[in-house]
Order: structure tokens, then C-alpha cells, then sequence
């Protein structure tokens, strides 16, 4: 199985959005804790919506909460 | 642990242990003689009922035992148990046409019920083992 390049910066933002739990981010976005703590881990990819989810749960756009590296320039 | 995982394990022991037994209980009941002259029928039956209840009666208490919202199932739980069962379902369509074809060329009914049965028991040691360690390595494919 190809593992995804996609990193995550929910921890630190659950922490900078009033200490949030990962049973409470998982209550709100309708998921298990266990599948908040694989997303965290990088263990488990979401689905788009469920991505937007967290996005809006912590109150900050997409693109603060999952990353993706650059292209490497030899794959232009 | 999650609960799905912890039933995949229940699944996996369960069918080791089941067909570990069936197959000792035809070995000692072959006995000097023939294998396909060994009492196989009530042996496959009563392993195959017994890790059914066994298997029912270990997820209703861990069930019981989670909290109430770790008993839900998510998307994760659902991608991770279609994961399994797309594994487990080749070996049931490998032991599908294993039988086809020895029943084509007339062979004893006890391979051609050890064959499904076979197949049966790895597709559920196979499913159960892609599930766990899609639980435990990751499932990270966006």
C-alpha cells in the first residue's frame, strides 16, 4: 500500500483551539477517537468532506490542517 | 484498541482454533485407514456452528464491554472492513472453483468439501489479518 504523502497539523491545532480532545473533534466531525488519533498519526487519509470537517471544526482553512509537499523538481 | 479490531482478532483465533480442531478430530478418526473414508460431515458441522456461536457470543461481550460510542462504526471502520472482505473474497472464489473442477472430474465429496472449507477458513484468516493490520500500519491512502 503507497503511504501518503499528506501530513496534518491538527494536534497543535486542537491544542491552540481551547485544548480541544480528540473525543470532542471526533464527536463534532461524526468519527471514533481511535480514527482522530490514526488521522493525527498520518495512519488513516480522510475523505475530502470529512477533511473540510476538521477544517471548519478548528476554525481555519484546509490548507492550515493538511499539507503537501512540493513536486520534486525531476517530476516536472 | 477500536472494536472492529478487537473483532477481527475474535475472528481470526476463532477460525484457527475451529479448523485446528476439525482437522484434528479427521486425522484421529482416519485413524491407519483412508483419509475420505474418515466421519468428516458431523466434525465440519460442529466446528463450523461452534466458531459461529463462539464468535457471536465473544462480540456481543465486547460490545458490552466498550463504551457506548466506541461501538459506533465510522468511515474508517467501513473502508477498513470492505478492505478485509475484498482479501477474504478470493480465496472463497479460488475454493468456488476448486470445487467446480473437482466436481467436474468426479472426485470423493470429502475434498471437495474440505476444499470449500479450506477456503473458507483462510478467506476468514486472510480478511481478519488484512483488517488488523490496517488497524495497526495504517490504512493511509488518500
Amino acid at each position: 500500500m503507497k503511504p501518503t504523502r499528506v501530513t496534518n497539523s491538527i494536534r497543535a491545532l486542537r491544542f491552540a483551539h481551547s485544548e480541544m480532545t480528540q473525543a470532542e473533534l471526533a464527536r463534532r466531525i461524526g468519527m471514533t477517537r481511535q480514527t482522530v488519533i490514526a488521522i493525527e498519526q498520518g495512519r488513516y487519509s480522510p475523505s475530502l468532506e470529512t477533511a473540510f470537517q476538521i477544517a471548519a471544526v478548528l476554525g481555519v482553512p484546509l490548507t492550515d490542517v493538511f499539507h503537501y509537499p512540493a513536486p520534486l523538481e525531476e517530476n516536472r | 484498541m477500536a472494536v472492529e479490531e478487537k473483532r477481527a482478532w475474535i475472528m481470526l483465533v476463532v477460525t484457527v482454533i475451529a479448523y485446528a480442531g476439525y482437522v484434528a478430530v479427521v486425522l484421529t478418526a482416519a485413524g491407519d485407514g483412508r483419509l475420505v473414508d474418515a466421519p468428516y460431515v458431523w466434525a465440519m458441522i460442529g466446528t463450523v456452528s461452534g466458531a459461529i456461536l463462539l464468535s457471536t457470543v465473544l462480540h456481543i461481550a465486547v460490545s458490552l464491554a466498550a463504551r457506548n460510542d466506541a461501538t459506533r462504526l465510522d468511515q474508517r471502520d467501513r473502508e477498513i472492513s470492505r478492505f478485509g472482505d475484498h482479501v477474504g473474497n478470493s480465496l472463497v472464489v479460488i475454493g468456488a472453483v476448486a470445487a467446480l473442477v473437482m466436481a467436474i472430474v468426479e472426485w470423493d465429496h470429502f475434498w471437495i468439501a474440505n476444499a470449500v472449507y479450506l477456503c473458507f477458513a483462510l478467506s476468514g484468516v486472510l480478511g481478519s489479518m488484512a483488517r488488523i493490520a490496517a488497524y495497526r500500519r495504517g490504512f493511509p491512502e488518500w
